[in-house]
């Protein structure tokens, strides 16, 4: 990668959109970053723990992430927190306190969003917190924007002593564009210093009362700066339509509608109304064009200013030129013609995203799968009920993964942690199953703590599964409390999962071998019939986070009966050429794993020349 | 300069992330402006990768419509098959003689398709197909990482980018270790399209 510390004003490079906001944030003299890993926020991080003077942290999760910016904010010196959309959800708590304490040193909360959910389980509209909390909402319409926009957010978290929600989508956030430096900012203070002023800091209703009349008058103040401040820009053009958009949408309404007139909010919370009005009036019918919900939209209607928007522009997924133009033409606004292909369809295999080979979770859900209780669960249906079955519920991981065919190993996922607590719900409710709650180690350290403790206060006897593969392995190999290992790269004290588990007050605790087939069978089998809270912390590495040059396994084609049983690992190494049963080299990890070996019923699955050669 | 769009498609670990990115900086070494977004599935291994490279003299949406792209690099047969909506009437297709059957066509749903039912998909749109077996060149070279490397040589011969911007970029994106031998599967992709014929 570019040393992007070494840039000078006035270079011209190709950064993502996450790239810029740490550049960006980089030059405004950042000191203290904090996040928890998300698609698609985890790269701002990543690239902010590369500069010098910058320090940077994975949080527990985002609500601590939030915590540690508030205090470094309190000391004075400009800090930022990153998290994906829902992970803000987790955080408001923090997000809502600090708009009520306000800052000194500048804070800004990086929500990125995600419509069209490429990896998330929603796709909230996260400006509506701007809302909420009174505070700014700024939002980038590509890498330049983003990279000029978070310089002017820090200055506006300080004129104004309020944390700034920077909202970017997933695709300013990963689209690469031109982005040209500027002059860094002259270093503020050099001295971090927490200054007494409890009337600002305590929120005690004393206290709070009075901040909250602060709050209101500060949104004021913040209205009239929205009328001319840099972030808004009209674009002259023609007079029968006027468009007013935000984010990557301005992008797709510039390639749509080339000669429109187009007011583009760099700041949608709070709205210019006199800005808004004025362009209006200016043209014969105004539109709004953004992502999401009718956020601009809703409030530009409540003063009383003739809009439409949502009413032919989607308000779930993720929009695109082509959607753009096709909607615009069916609401009578543009003639379009979709380019029809005169191609006729052929049947195309899908390509789901999969648990990768060498998974240490696969042993886990294929074992689940074989499981008897298991396979009467699956068999049921709301007309014809099997008791004694076993319910598997689960949260946001890799793990999630193990959802789909043929394992079908999750029966909910919602949140981050939530399995635990689905778990102990159905136990309460009265189900007649066995529960067992899935919850990865990054996710365990994020908010399953806190669901196990309930479990073990309030006597449930589910079992829960850590798997503990010692990365967060979805977003790329991230640290966090279980590895020892902090976002700088340096060594730190591992917090134990095990210990962590017993101090909880689990006294049936094992740790296994995620890859061995046996054991899982056995030790998974006494945990669901046992009378005992339990926890098993299934461990094995993640053969992603390092490059593995084994020898991969292959099949003895005429020991082998074709009789499919290593089919049901799910695993993309092995597949079908013609009739024969094959495990691709180039997949296969080789010797770390070993499950297929396990499974062949007739040990038609080795590697060869093993215990030879080796 | 003519706005240029350019797809590639694949699946995760081929490299086609690196291999747009040198695409994109190339452009920006050549003074046009340029845009990428990538689609990357949620598998870290395996899942389908997809590229949208729009370059010109000014870029608005970084994402490339249906019928929109004068180029698709298929690295691998299938996912090269899926993009084809995207492709621009008359437009050129590389593809890497590459097979890599999901979960699903091993476990025989959905047959993975044949090379000439590709072929007719593509043809149907009139566009000019170029099978390359990349694989089979790069294992000569003695690293089969280098394949996206090869195919980016490949491809240069269908862009107006001089030789000397695409090297300048590999030698900036790549470690010190392996750039030679990348500059080799460079050369050796170029020559694969040039002695074919077509540009």
């Amino acid at each position: 990668m570019d040393n992007l510390q070494q840039l000078t004003a006035g270079s011209r490079v190709l950064l993502s959109g996450n790239e810029a906001i740490a550049l960006g944030a980089f030059h405004a003299g950042l000191k203290v970053a904090t996040a928890y890993p998300g698609t698609p926020s985890t790269e701002i991080l990543e690239t902010l723990v590369k500069f010098d003077g910058i320090y940077g942290e994975w949080s527990t999760n985002e609500k601590v992430a939030v915590e540690v910016a508030m205090g470094a904010s309190y000391a004075g010196v400009r800090c930022l927190s990153a998290m994906k959309h829902v992970g803000l959800n987790v955080a408001a708590d923090a997000l809502l306190s600090a708009s009520g304490t306000g800052v000194k040193g500048g804070l800004v909360i990086v929500s990125a969003d995600d419509p069209g959910m490429h990896s998330s389980q929603n796709e909230q509209d996260n400006r509506h917190y701007a809302k909420l909390a009174k505070i700014p909402v700024v939002e980038p319409y590509d890498s330049q924007s983003a990279y000029d926009f978070i310089r002017l957010a820090f200055e506006i978290s300080e004129h104004y002593d309020t944390p700034v929600l920077f909202r970017t989508t997933t695709r300013v956030s990963h689209s690469k564009s031109v982005v040209c430096t500027k002059e860094p900012f002259k270093k503020i203070d050099e001295n971090p210093q927490f200054v007494f002023d409890p009337e600002k800091f305590v929120m005690l209703p004393a206290y709070a009362r009075k901040r909250h009349v602060v709050v209101e008058e500060r949104i004021n103040k913040l209205k009239e700066y929205a009328e001319s401040c840099v972030l808004n820009e009209v674009i002259e053009g023609d007079k029968n339509l006027g468009i007013i958009t935000s984010g990557i949408s301005f992008q797709y309404v510039r390639e749509v509608f080339p000669n429109a007139s187009i007011l583009r909010l760099g700041m949608t919370y709070p709205l210019p109304e006199k800005l808004i009005r004025e362009f209006s009036t200016g043209v014969k019918k105004t539109i709004v064009i953004e992502e999401l919900d009718p956020f601009v939209e809703d409030i530009v209607k409540s003063m009383g200013i003739e809009v439409s928007g949502k009413s032919f522009i989607p308000i779930t997924g993720e929009l695109s030129p082509e959607i753009v133009a096709s909607c615009a033409c069916q609401a009578g606004l543009l003639e379009w013609e979709k380019k029809e292909g005169t191609v006729s369809e052929i049947s195309l295999p899908q390509r789901p995203p999969s648990l990768c080979s060498g998974c240490p979770h696969r042993g886990l859900f294929y074992t689940l799968a074989r499981h008897p209780r298991r396979r009467k669960k699956m068999t049921s249906s709301s007309s014809n009920q099997i008791s004694g079955g076993l319910v598997i519920t689960g949260d946001i991981g890799c793990y999630t993964l193990g959802a789909y065919p043929p394992l079908l190993g999750l029966d909910t996922c919602a949140c981050m942690g939530a399995g635990i607590g689905h778990a102990v719900g159905m136990e309460k409710a009265g189900v007649d199953d066995k529960l067992l709650a899935i919850i990865g180690d990054s996710t365990f350290m994020h908010s399953g703590m806190t669901g196990l403790a309930n479990a073990v206060y309030n006597k449930s006897r589910i079992t829960v599964v850590i798997l503990d593969n010692m990365t967060t392995a979805m977003t790329g190999h991230q640290g966090h409390p279980g590895t020892g290992v902090t976002a700088s790269g340096k060594e730190s004290i591992p917090v134990d999962l095990e210990e962590v588990v017993r101090g909880l007050g689990v006294q049936k605790v094992k740790v296994i071998d995620a890859f061995d087939v046996k054991t899982l069978g056995n030790e998974v089998k006494n945990a669901i019939e046992s009378e005992q809270l339990s926890v098993l912390i299934v461990r094995g590495e993640c053969p992603t986070a390092k490059s593995c040059l084994n020898t991969s396994y292959a099949v003895d084609t005429n020991e082998c009966t074709r009789c499919n049983a290593c089919f049901r690992l799910a695993c993309p190494a092995i597949q079908h050429r013609g009739e024969e049963v094959y495990i691709d080299p180039g997949l296969c990890v080789g010797g770390i794993c070993g499950l297929c070996a396990q499974v062949c019923p007739v040990g038609a699955i080795s590697i060869p020349g093993k215990g030879v050669a080796e | 300069m003519q706005n240029t769009s350019v797809l590639m498609t694949g699946i995760g670990g081929q490299g086609i992330i690196l291999a747009s990115d040198i695409l994109a900086d190339t452009a920006l070494r050549m003074c046009w402006d340029v845009k990428k977004t990538d689609a990357i599935g949620m598998a870290q291994r395996g899942g389908s990768v997809v590229s949208h490279i729009r370059m010109g003299k000014t870029i608005y949406s970084p994402l490339i419509s249906e019928g929109g792209a004068d180029i698709l690099l298929g690295m691998e047969k299938l996912e090269a098959a899926r993009s084809h909506r995207f492709l621009i009437t008359g437009g050129k297709v590389l593809i890497n003689k590459y097979c890599s059957p999901p979960l699903s066509s091993s476990g025989n749903e959905v047959a993975y398709p044949g090379d000439d039912a590709i072929l007719s998909l593509f043809e149907q749109q009139g566009a000019e197909v170029f099978f390359i077996d990349g694989l089979e060149k790069v294992e000569k070279l003695g690293n089969t990482r280098t394949l996206n490397i090869f195919l980016l040589g490949a491809l240069s011969v269908l862009l107006p980018f001089s030789r000397e911007a695409w090297e300048e970029s590999i030698r900036s994106k790549l470690p010190f270790k392996i750039i030679d031998i990348n500059l080799e599967a460079f050369s050796l992709g170029r020559e694969a399209v040039e002695n074919a014929g077509i540009s």
